[in-house]
């Protein structure tokens, strides 16, 4: 598995009211091959994610991807590193499926024909053949996902960073595109409210309060983090 | 989702030319899609007595205002090509080339220079700190429309039906009343979007 | 919902190349604003019509695609007429409808996607001045992409407005409607970013 490194990385923002810390310097390796994050709303797990290729940037320390250096070399990272949004509508682009997942293939495929193929094909292994002309915006929301993750994997990324997949998906959704990023030879960055899929992890993050505060096995972290949730709630509106 | 100030293509390569980074072009293709939407949609009613005005050029200045001069040019820049090739984006659902040789076409021209105006004046004139007043922004925005709008329709008016510059001032004057109302809507609507995003208008 | 003005067909003006149709359309309107007679104006819309017939476009898509212009050519003849007389009334509405005629045929008879294509090829040469036509391309699908979801969001917000009647200010319903669109640009450009097409 390749490897992420966080070297005391993180990140303030500069606000009228001041400086504001969105994640504060953390330091991890990060080697599973599944890992997942959790935690409330605004607490930084995004940050952290976004991080690992550079749509963020460390403010302090830095972020290092299979040896390479995320500030330095951003173009060769996320070439390494694909990211996988929570509505796949912003990330849907072009107007039929097959040339969403051309887009990506633009630079590492020159020529338009073989280029057509290898969409294709990545279309086919997703169940997403028979669409191939069709218009993104006339697929199902599970079907959409689908083709933002072949638009992700179509460059054979080495790692798969995704920022809550299945917070606007259904139950029968959720499962299907769940299955496809469980099913990965890649390493797994999952983002997720869904304490089922964090429990399928190797590895689980809790982020909250713009820092890491738990990070072990699935179900200790799982468990500590609804603990939080509990603490925090009977403290707001206990008697 | 954080409500962390994206960073969008955090230009981790050369930035010797100052390129347009991938947000730079989401917005630029937000907006000319936005006025396309607003032209498409006509005219909605204003203030206590609904007069109605069309939203084609609010959008216009809003993009300016909102973008400033370079993505704001290129957003009505991309808005007119979009009309031009056939989309039925333009006043009235009109597309295509025949609003070009029209005799508002002067009009047409002036839009992406009068939005780059606009855009000129709050981003450097107005500043980060006058670009959340609404009064400010009207005076940036009224200026492209003055200096740039109304010129350049009167011109296009001259010379598409050689009448005289008096005569075509007088069919311009007409559109000065939803010139001001559309104008104070661009200004109250810009400087909130201001606040709501304050990185919008001042890349990195 | 957004119907082109585009009609298949396979006329010689379809088979036509954009560049020479624009070309020609250029040449032909600027003749029409330059030249100030009478009998011009008559045989420069007769010239119009030609080419739509020759084009085999149907009348009814013809007055739909010049509907507005058309609106706009009565008014200037009527002033024209009141300023000037008939005789300038007459040349001034010969000439608009003309201009809308031919400007309608080339737009009829030419697919979006050639036009766009022409576009990309002409900006070419402006490489050197760092425009880049993939990226231009892009930025047109994208805006093209954006267009049905723009245009929904933007007539909700025009119901919105008559639902709650005309005293409510416009800023209640057009400043969400534009922080939407801002922030759903924001999301795509993240997403472009991710997959790297900021990177080259």
């Amino acid at each position: 598995m390749p490897a992420i490194e966080l070297e005391a990385a993180g990140v303030t923002v500069a606000t009228p009211a001041g400086e504001r810390v969105i994640l504060e310097p953390t330091t991890l390796s990060l080697t599973e091959r599944r890992i997942g994050i959790v935690g409330p709303n605004g607490s930084g797990k995004s940050t952290l994610a976004r991080m690992v290729n550079g749509l963020v940037a460390a403010t302090t320390g830095r972020v290092v991807v299979d040896g390479l250096d995320v500030a330095r070399e951003g173009a060769a990272v996320r070439r390494r590193v694909g990211f996988c949004f929570t509505d796949p509508a912003a990330q849907l682009v072009m107007p039929t499926c097959v040339e969403d997942v051309e887009l990506s293939l633009r630079r590492i495929e020159r020529s338009a024909s073989a280029r057509r193929q290898r969409a294709l094909g990545v279309l086919e292994r997703f169940g997403l053949a028979d669409h191939a002309e069709i218009s993104v915006h006339a697929l199902s929301g599970g079907q959409k996902q689908l083709l933002a993750l072949a638009g992700v994997l179509a460059t054979e990324p080495s790692v798969v960073v995704a920022d809550e997949p299945t917070t606007l998906l259904d139950l029968a959704n959720t499962r299907k595109v769940a299955d496809v990023l469980f099913g990965l030879d890649q390493q797994l960055l999952l983002v997720t409210h869904d304490l089922d899929l964090a429990r399928r992890c190797d590895r689980v993050l809790v982020v909250d309060d713009a820092g890491v505060r738990y990070d072990g096995e699935p179900g200790a972290a799982v468990d500590f983090y609804v603990a939080s949730v509990e603490d925090r709630i009977e403290g707001r509106v206990g008697p | 989702m954080t409500m962390t100030e994206s960073t969008g293509a955090t230009s981790t390569g050369t930035p010797a030319t100052r390129r347009f980074t991938t947000t730079d072009l989401a917005l630029v293709a937000a907006f000319a899609a936005l006025i396309g939407a607003a032209a498409y949609v006509g005219a909605i009613p204003v203030g206590g007595a609904g007069v109605p005005i069309t939203l084609q050029t609010f959008a216009v200045m809003l993009a300016g205002c909102l973008l400033g001069p370079a993505r704001g040019f290129a957003a009505v820049a991309l808005y007119l090509a979009l009309g031009a090739v056939g989309l039925p984006i333009f006043a009235g659902h009109a597309g295509g080339l025949a609003p070009f040789t029209s005799i508002s076409a002067g009009y047409l021209f002036s839009f992406p220079i009068a939005a780059a105006l606009g855009g000129f004046l709050v981003k450097y004139v107005a500043g980060p700190r006058w670009k959340t007043s609404a009064l400010a922004v009207f005076a940036c925005s009224f200026a492209g429309s003055v200096l740039v709008v109304h010129p350049m329709g009167i011109l296009g008016m001259m010379l598409h039906q050689d009448v005289s510059l008096a005569t075509a001032a007088s069919w311009d004057t007409p559109f000065w009343i939803g010139d001001l109302l559309k104008t104070t809507l661009v200004a109250l609507i810009a400087a909130e979007v201001h606040r709501a995003f304050p990185q919008l208008l001042h890349r990195r | 919902m957004l119907i082109g003005i585009y009609q298949p067909g396979t006329s010689l003006l379809h088979r036509l190349p954009v560049g020479p149709k624009l070309a020609a359309l250029a040449a032909l309107s600027l003749s029409i604003v330059l030249v100030r007679s009478m009998p011009a104006s008559f045989a420069f819309l007769a010239a119009s019509i030609g080419l739509a017939l020759l084009a085999r476009l149907p009348l009814r898509m013809l007055v739909r695609a010049t509907r507005a212009v058309l609106l706009i050519a009565v008014v200037v003849a009527a002033f024209q007429w009141w300023m000037f007389g008939p005789h300038r009334a007459v040349e001034s509405l010969l000439d608009l409808l003309a201009l809308a005629l031919a400007a309608v045929v080339v737009t009829a008879t030419t697919p979006v996607n050639a036009m766009l294509d022409a576009i990309i090829r002409w900006i070419g040469p402006l490489r050197r001045l760092g425009v880049d036509p993939e990226r231009v391309a892009l930025t047109f699908s994208l805006a093209i992409a954006a267009l049905p979801g723009t245009v929904s969001l933007a007539l909700e917000t025009r119901d919105a407005a008559r639902a709650r009647g005309l005293g409510r200010h416009p800023r209640a319903y057009l400043t969400p409607f534009v922080i939407r669109v801002v922030g759903r640009a924001h999301e795509t450009g993240d997403a472009l970013a991710a997959r790297g097409l900021g990177d080259d």
